[in-house]
C-alpha cells in the first residue's frame, strides 16, 4: 500500500486513542507529559506507567513478528547525533510542556492557542534544523 | 475500566504510529527536510488523526464528564510564554537532528536496536535535567 495511504489509516488509528483517552478517562494524550508524570508522585503516575509500556510492548512483539515496519533507510545520524537528538527532545517537550501528540494532536484539535503556537513553532525548528543538518553535517556522510 | 481505557488506547496509539511509518526516522526526516527529497507522509498522518481528533474532541466536551471519571483534566496554563516557545524550538531542534519525537521513541525502544535505545536514553536525561532544574527553581 501506498506510504500516504498507511500514514492517513495510522493517523486515524492515532486519533482514534487520543478521543478514547478523552471520552474515557478525560485526559490528554501526551506522550511527553506522561514520561514527566512519573517523575513526581501524582495520581496519574501509574496510568501513564502502564500506557507507555503497552506501547513499548507493542513495539516489541511487532518487531518480533514484522521488523520491516521498523526499517529504516540510513539517515546518516550518528550515537552523538542520536543521544542529543534525545536531550533535546527531552527537555523541550518538557519545557514546552508537550510533544507532537499532546499539542498536536490534542491541542490543535481543541483549537488551543498554546498549542498552535507551540506546533507552529516545533515545526519550524524541525524544518530550519532538519535542513541545516543535510547542509552542514551530513556532507560527505 | 479506567485500566481497560488505557491499555486500549495505548494499543490503538502504537499501531497508528508504526502502520504510518512514523516509528521510521528517515519519513519523520523526509518530512521536516522539506528542501530534500521531501516525503509529505507526516502530514497524511497528522491530517488523518486530527480528522477524527477534532469532530470527536468537540462531541466530547459537550459531556458534563468523561466516562469514567468525575472530571476532565485539562491544563489551566492559557498565557503563551517563553518557555512554551523556548521548549517547543528546543524540541524541534532534537525532533529535526534525530527523527525522533517522544511516542515513536518509546515504540522503538521496544525493537531493543541500539540507536533507539540511545534516543531514549538522551530523552530521559533531558526530561530529569528539566525535572531537577525546576526544583532548584
Amino acid at each position: 500500500m501506498h506510504p500516504w495511504i498507511l500514514g492517513l489509516i495510522g493517523g486515524i488509528l492515532i486519533g482514534l486513542s487520543a478521543a478514547l483517552m478523552m471520552f474515557g478517562r478525560g485526559r490528554i494524550l501526551g506522550v511527553s507529559g506522561m514520561m514527566g508524570s512519573l517523575f513526581s508522585r501524582g495520581d496519574n503516575r501509574m496510568p501513564s506507567l502502564l500506557f507507555l509500556t503497552v506501547i513499548l510492548l507493542t513495539g516489541l512483539l511487532v518487531h518480533q513478528i514484522r521488523p520491516e515496519f521498523f526499517q529504516s533507510a540510513d539517515t546518516g545520524r550518528n550515537l552523538i547525533h542520536l543521544f542529543a537528538a534525545g536531550v533535546l527532545v527531552g527537555a523541550g517537550t518538557r519545557l514546552g510542556s508537550g510533544c507532537t501528540s499532546g499539542h498536536g494532536i490534542c491541542g490543535l484539535a481543541r483549537f488551543s492557542p498554546r498549542s498552535i503556537a507551540a506546533v507552529l513553532t516545533f515545526m519550524a525548528s524541525g524544518m530550519i534544523t532538519a535542513t541545516l543538518v543535510r547542509m552542514f553535517i551530513m556532507q560527505g556522510v | 475500566m479506567q485500566l481497560l481505557i488505557t491499555v486500549f488506547s495505548a494499543l490503538l496509539f502504537a499501531s497508528g504510529l508504526i502502520v504510518s511509518g512514523m516509528v521510521r526516522p528517515d519519513r519523520v526526516i523526509g518530512f521536516l527536510d522539506i528542501f530534500g527529497q521531501w516525503d509529505p507522509t507526516l502530514a497524511f498522518v497528522m491530517g488523518g488523526a486530527l480528522l477524527i481528533n477534532t469532530p470527536l474532541w468537540h462531541l466530547t466536551k459537550k459531556r458534563s464528564r468523561p466516562v469514567c471519571d468525575v472530571k476532565f483534566h485539562l491544563p489551566t496554563a492559557s498565557r503563551i510564554d517563553s518557555r512554551l516557545i523556548l521548549g517547543a524550538i528546543l524540541f524541534g531542534m532534537g525532533w529535526g537532528l534525530g527523527g525522533y519525537c517522544p511516542g515513536p521513541a518509546i515504540v522503538s525502544t521496544g525493537t531493543l536496536q541500539i540507536p533507539s535505545l540511545t534516543v531514549m536514553a538522551g530523552m530521559i536525561c533531558g526530561m530529569l535535567l528539566i525535572h531537577l532544574t525546576n526544583r532548584q527553581g
